[in-house]
């Protein structure tokens, strides 16, 4: 095995570029390094310039995701030595504005995961002093999968509906729609599925299946968003068929 | 600094779906659905050329077999199989059916698929060469 692999790093600085460029640096070539571990050793050693987002080094928080040989990856848990013997392009993710290197605006996708209410609604709260809400294991097994999203958006960054049509509410968020939604101690389905019937809910998903599998957690986003048509069309039959009084 | 925006805004180029083969061949499911309106426009008129009698029907005969219809009808039928398979692989991710508390493998969905288009199309053969 050679000792160092090439980086072929995506640069943009506003203050001096109109669009990206590329520059290379040589970094290490250790088994243990993952791309991540490459750029941070650029950072220290050879370019602060450099500029990209990382935090926790553990697959859990999410935001080192980046483009490494053009598929979105969380660079803290790719490794050099996969892509030896070289060069690794390493870019920023897909589908969001790039405010420098590395580093994507987000905004966007910060501005729609509240609207599908990712969090637990409850028709009336139960008094803290009669204890937690139980669960069996088999209804939190009906949620676990989609609660393992990290909100990395290496599926926003795959799906090429939402670079085509920035207003789709995205995979991410739809998957956390769902995790609540088929959590026995929420009952926000209605006001979560006001949001997704619309044309940029669910429907604007053309099943690309690219989310799925891209997500470094197997959540699934292409399936949540598969079950959630099915439970909007539902809806529309009952709508439709149903008088008022019946309606849920 | 001015409020101007600075940050770089990339663009879908016109070319994406060539960039990876799963793109590819969504864009190719997607396309099926041009040829599958095709195929039922050209069952129709063989109905009704059934319909109209002896003559009609052997105009129609004479029709579908020039060489460009041939071929079309060849291009169709091969973007209807592609259609079948990849719909019949997604259904899964969409479905999902509990059998006694345990949820039905992806595998037995999708095998169901093929056993009933088999069995509908020993149906349709049979009604056609009875």
């Amino acid at each position: 095995m050679s000792q160092s692999i090439r980086l072929r790093v995506a640069r943009y600085r506003p203050d001096k570029d109109t669009e990206p460029g590329w520059q290379e640096y040589d970094v290490p070539l250790r088994e243990e390094w993952t791309v991540l571990d490459g750029l941070n050793h650029v950072k220290n050693e050879v370019d602060t310039t450099l500029s990209f987002r990382w935090s926790c080094r553990m697959g859990i928080c999410g935001s080192c995701g980046m483009n490494v040989g053009g598929e979105p990856r969380l660079t803290c848990a790719t490794f050099l030595s996969d892509y030896a013997p070289g060069p690794v392009d390493v870019a920023p993710l897909s589908n969001f504005p790039v405010v420098r290197d590395l580093v994507v605006d987000i905004t966007d996708f910060m501005e729609k995961l509240p609207r599908v209410k990712p969090w637990l609604i409850r028709d009336e709260e139960q008094p803290v002093d009669e204890g937690e809400y139980l669960q069996s294991p088999e209804e939190l097994d009906a949620y676990k999968q989609f609660s393992m999203c990290i909100n990395c958006m290496l599926c926003y960054a795959a799906c090429p509906v939402y670079g085509l049509e920035p207003e789709f509410i995205g995979p991410a968020a739809i998957a956390l729609a769902e995790r609540y939604d088929l959590d026995s101690r929420d009952h926000g389905t209605r006001q979560r599925l006001d949001v997704l019937i619309e044309q940029e809910g669910v429907y604007g998903c053309t099943f690309v299946g690219e989310c799925t599998r891209v997500c470094p957690k197997h959540v699934d986003p292409a399936a949540a968003i598969q079950r959630y048509k099915l439970k909007a069309a539902q809806e529309s039959v009952k709508m439709f068929l149903l008088p008022r009084a019946l309606r849920r | 600094m001015s409020t101007e925006d600075l940050r770089y805004h990339p663009r879908v180029p016109v070319l994406w779906w060539t960039r990876k083969p799963s793109y590819f061949v969504f864009v190719m499911r997607e396309l099926s659905s041009l040829f599958i309106a095709w195929l039922v426009l050209y069952l129709l008129l063989f109905v009704r050329a059934v319909g109209r009698g002896d003559a009609a029907y052997a105009d129609f005969l004479a029709w579908a077999t020039s060489p460009w219809l041939v071929v079309l009808n060849a291009v169709a039928f091969a973007f209807l199989v592609l259609h079948t398979i990849t719909w019949f692989s997604l259904t899964p991710q969409a479905m999902v059916i509990d059998l006694g508390g345990r949820r039905v493998p992806p595998a037995v969905i999708i095998g169901a698929q093929y056993a009933a288009l088999a069995v509908v199309s020993v149906l349709v053969y049979w009604l056609v060469t009875r």
